[in-house]
């Protein structure tokens, strides 16, 4: 039963950060057709940026309540500043080529972006533990349990489900759903595309960054952790079917239950159960869990 | 036609005795990278065929770790250090590995197939990592290799795995060139123009496919061993997707267009990386990310485009990616 618990309680932790870390990838790639390997460099750099911003602030030595918007600040921040170079600056360049291509594309963009986070960070780590502490532990069936890690579960949560209410419910949602299932009708009709494109990108690198900015409490922050993370969000995505937001929280259940019974379980089988499960998922589905039932999706 | 020997053939067979005399000729430390990289290079080699059919593994450093690790378990725990036999179990191990996961790869195509074979190499990544007794991350070392009895020493020895890395991949190099050219090699660029016309004209896709894998598996076992002797050292970033994007970036930087191209584009790479990473060693990686995109932008059928250039005069209207066109 603890272990259960134990389990349950860990995977959705590990869940929540798996889908924030791998929402924007499938965002990216259900809208532009663009595999973004770089996006392990955007989750790279919110780590970074956030993890020196908190210790900056840390050291003027007030409350660190405050430390919350450094957070979302940070992502922000890189998500425009990056996220726009890298589309204004190279991507756009690059549409309607293959999408083997742009995989590759983005795979060289990766590679320059985890030296422009050595240039500016060196190589060094950083540890920015206050926020994850600040909140105090609570215990679920006698496990204490920080109070940060059911706040990133709620964050989680409220990410995927904003990004349904937008694409569903508003009207820029709905055009951009427009433009996902034809390009060329819809810059017919007026819909300006490359803004989309733009806009597009630019939230799915904020997201990429948050997913990394709200680890860097839990984490230290190391030179590496941008291709860590970028195969298990390439995992996530497949398992859900790329392209769909709902598969990518499936997916994040699903990888991040795995890995927390492998964890509870049999700790060696840990760092491969996540590729297990792509590789077994795939040999069934071999599109992902959501790719067939929706077409076209997102 | 198939049995004539074309001008690249007729190359390599000269390069092998030219390739071994300069083991003998130049200084210790650029013998000892031309044999890391024929190494690696074989593998780049693996990755540029399957290019050929418009698939890109970006897990190729699983076969290469298979490889390694074959012939490192083997010194290990057999006591064997016979060069052969260890080569012979490199490839067996890559191959009836890659038989079996060629089942299930040669359903995929473009970027799933790229993320299928990342998955499936990371999964060995995990596994070794974890792997206590062969020394999880760290890895483990290999003894000397010996020649059928025959334990050379110190100089002796280098001189010895030299040749024995020059002959394997001249000859690898050499089938590989056969094998493009024979029916069943132009069956994978058929592939990547229009593989829907490739299953109505009576082939399948799938069997071309799953050959190729196990080709690419082969070359990159054999790769895998030679590296892992030349090193006298495996551990599991051999499988890391960051050590097989580096076989991708030489495949898309040499290119596709001959079978040599990836050999010297692996050394050259290698070369600049020494002096790259002890010049700069925080920019490393971002000059080869822009090399690349340079790479993929104005020469998108490699640098070998350039010596092939001058033969063909340039045609302009082929801006598109030849390595992965197709689809669409």
């Amino acid at each position: 039963m603890l272990t259960a618990v134990a389990i349950a309680v860990d995977g959705l932790g590990f869940a929540a950060w798996l889908f924030l870390s791998s929402v924007g990838l499938t965002l990216i790639y259900g809208v532009m057709r663009i595999l973004n390997i770089a996006h392990g460099g955007f989750y790279a750099l919110g780590a970074y940026s956030a993890a020196w911003s908190i210790g900056l602030y840390m050291q003027t030595g007030s409350t660190v309540a405050l430390t919350y918007l450094l957070i979302p600040a940070a992502a922000i921040a890189v998500g425009l500043i990056a996220g726009l170079l890298i589309e204004r600056g190279v991507l756009r360049f690059m549409y309607g080529r293959d999408e083997v291509l742009m995989v590759l594309v983005t795979y060289a963009l990766f590679l320059i972006l985890e030296d422009v986070t050595k240039l500016i960070w060196g190589t060094e780590s950083y540890v920015a533990y206050q926020p994850a502490y600040y909140l105090g532990t609570i215990d679920v069936y006698d496990i204490p349990y920080t109070v940060y890690k059911f706040l990133i579960i709620g964050v989680a949560v409220l990410c995927g489900l904003s990004l349904w209410l937008v694409l569903n419910h508003t009207r820029s949602g709905k055009l951009l759903l427009v433009v996902i299932e034809d390009r060329e009708i819809s810059s017919a009709l007026g819909i300006n595309v490359t803004l989309f494109f733009t806009v597009t990108f630019v939230i799915g690198a904020t997201l990429g960054a948050l997913g990394g900015a709200i680890t860097a409490p839990e984490i230290s922050v190391s030179p590496g952790i941008g291709a860590e993370v970028i195969v298990m969000a390439f995992a996530v995505i497949v398992i859900g079917g790329m392209g769909s937001i709902g598969g990518a929280m499936i997916g994040a259940i699903i990888v991040g239950l795995a890995r927390a019974a492998s964890v509870h379980i049999y700790p060696p089988a840990e760092l491969f159960s996540i590729y297990l499960v792509m590789a077994a998922v795939l040999a069934i589905k071999p599109y992902g869990l959501f790719a067939l039932a929706e077409g076209r999706k997102i | 036609m198939t049995h004539s020997l074309d001008r690249t053939e007729i190359s390599l067979l000269i390069g092998l005795p030219v390739l071994i005399g300069l083991g003998f000729i130049l200084p210790e430390w650029i013998v000892n990278y031309i044999q890391v990289s024929l190494g690696t290079g074989l593998v780049a080699l693996g990755v540029m065929i399957q290019m050929r059919a418009g698939l890109v593994s970006f897990g190729q450093g699983l076969y290469f770790c298979i490889g390694g690790y074959a012939a490192g378990l083997a010194g290990k725990f057999a006591g064997i250090s016979d060069l052969f036999v260890l080569l012979a179990l490199g490839i067996l191990a890559s191959v009836s590995i890659s038989f079996i996961l060629g089942f299930l790869l040669r359903r995929y195509r473009e970027i799933f197939y790229a993320m299928l074979s990342l998955a499936v190499s990371m999964i060995l990544f995990g596994l070794l990592s974890s792997i206590e007794e062969l020394g999880s991350t760290d890895g483990f070392n290999l003894p000397a290799a010996t020649y059928l009895g025959w334990a050379p020493q110190d100089e002796t020895a280098k001189h010895a795995l030299y040749v024995a890395t020059c002959i394997p991949t001249i000859l690898c190099a050499f089938l590989l060139n056969r094998y493009l050219r024979s029916p069943m090699g132009y069956i994978g660029e058929a592939i990547r123009e229009n593989e829907l016309r490739v299953e109505y004209l009576g082939t399948s896709a799938h069997r071309a496919v799953h050959i190729k894998y196990v080709l690419a598996a082969a070359v990159s076992g054999i790769g895998g061993v030679l590296w892992a002797l030349a090193l006298g050292h495996v551990d599991p970033e051999m499988t890391n997707w960051t050590t097989s994007g580096q076989f991708v970036f030489v495949a898309i930087l040499s290119g596709t267009g001959n079978i040599v191209a990836p050999l010297f584009g692996t050394f050259i790479l290698e070369i600049v990386r020494v002096y790259a990473v002890e010049l700069s060693p925080n920019t490393w990686q971002m000059i080869l990310g822009t090399v690349m995109l340079l790479t993929i932008i104005f020469l998108p059928k490699g640098l070998w485009s350039l010596i092939k250039k001058s033969k063909s005069a340039s045609k302009k209207g082929q801006k598109r990616s030849e390595i992965i066109a197709g689809g669409e």
